[in-house]
């Protein structure tokens, strides 16, 4: 299986909702659209020749200068039988992060998409319990985004004076 | 040759507390005296999470032997505990649960924070981390340090005998502490 072939089947099932084909940091990356994420994750699990039956990871990065499509979710991918790995972005806008929830595929989606939510407040449509799963139930923010200062403001006993900056 | 075997020749004597002495007899107020006696007998709670919960065994085992100074028993249970020390970072989830022991520990009760994280944070200046846990228990003693020696938490151990032996047996009725005690929310 090389990436040539990826590309071409996905290209030849999904079209223009799949693109940006690239192999970065070792692993073949490509963007689709958000809302065929289960279509396009169930094609490369149910195709025989891809098989690509294991998710690895399942994260997001905020990307705030990209109008629209701040939110980045990324599906890694991996067929056990012919160890190949592939990555999978889709975006959402920061305003409206919908994005149908991989639970009904992969098992394992479940506590990483309650992750997701927790650190960027990415909302997986029909997941059955998505809750916060590692900060405290009361945070009412979304702590990874990229919109906060680097150090909490409302800190007096770390003044510049004694920090020397 | 020197003898390979070294010990103690600097033996310190608990201190007497002030009062009238005379043949067979002693006089002396009776906070003072409770207050050695509490001193000497302090059971430490250890709410130990990372690193300084290591320095802490140290300071529990032979080599520092807290013991010499009278803290020999770790009681893992708040309720037979005078002392709470806590050694290491305190996460946001984990507030509710270092205040719980708090609480369900019997007054007369005393509180050291250990290290640099337990006292203000640390270096995990973060989202997900306490920054201090005086902001959800009152502290007595700040040991400084990330970690702290062995030598800085038996220092702390010996500043909070020294509040044991100054304070009134009935701490607790002392408006002060009362009111210490409403601004962080506790009966």
């Amino acid at each position: 299986m090389t990436n040539e072939y990826i590309q071409q089947i996905l290209s030849d099932k999904f079209g223009a909702a799949v693109w940006g084909f690239e192999e970065t940091f070792g692993i073949f990356s490509f963007n689709i659209k958000p809302e065929i994420n289960t279509a396009v994750l169930q094609f490369l699990n149910d195709e025989a020749s891809l098989s690509f039956q294991f998710l690895t990871d399942l994260t997001a990065v905020h990307y705030p200068d990209r109008k629209d499509e701040e939110l980045c979710v990324v599906y890694h991918l991996h067929n056990l039988v012919a160890n190949k790995r592939i990555r999978v972005r889709a975006s959402v806008p920061v305003a409206q992060p919908d994005i149908a929830t991989m639970t009904n595929l992969f098992s394992s989606a479940n506590w990483m998409e309650r992750e997701t939510y927790d650190f960027f407040g990415v909302n997986f449509t029909g997941h059955p319990n998505l809750v916060r799963i590692l900060n405290a139930d009361e945070m009412n923010y979304f702590p990874m985004r990229k919109e906060y200062p680097m150090e909490d403001p409302t800190r007096t006993d770390k003044d510049d004076e004694m920090f020397g900056r | 040759m020197s003898r390979p075997v070294q010990y103690n020749t600097n033996n310190k004597p608990a201190v007497i507390p002030e009062g009238y002495s005379g043949e067979g007899f002693m006089a002396t107020k009776m906070d003072q005296l409770v207050g050695l006696g509490r001193s000497h007998s302090l059971w430490p709670l250890p709410f130990a999470t990372s690193c300084c919960g290591i320095e802490f065994m140290g300071t529990m085992g032979s080599n520092y032997d807290l013991g010499r100074f009278g803290a020999e028993r770790m009681g893992f249970t708040p309720r037979q505990c005078d002392v709470l020390l806590v050694a290491g970072t305190i996460s946001k989830k984990l507030a509710p649960v270092l205040r719980q022991v708090y609480l369900q520990m019997a007054e007369p009760r005393w509180v050291i924070a250990i290290g640099a994280c337990a006292s203000s944070g640390g270096i995990f200046d973060s989202y997900s981390v306490l920054q201090g846990i005086d902001q959800v228990i009152p502290v007595d003693v700040y040991v400084p340090g990330c970690p702290p020696r062995p030598e800085g938490i038996i220092e702390g151990i010996l500043r909070v005998q020294d509040l044991v032996k100054a304070e009134s047996t009935r701490r607790r009725n002392h408006p002060r502490y009362k009111e210490l005690m409403e601004s962080y929310g506790i009966e």
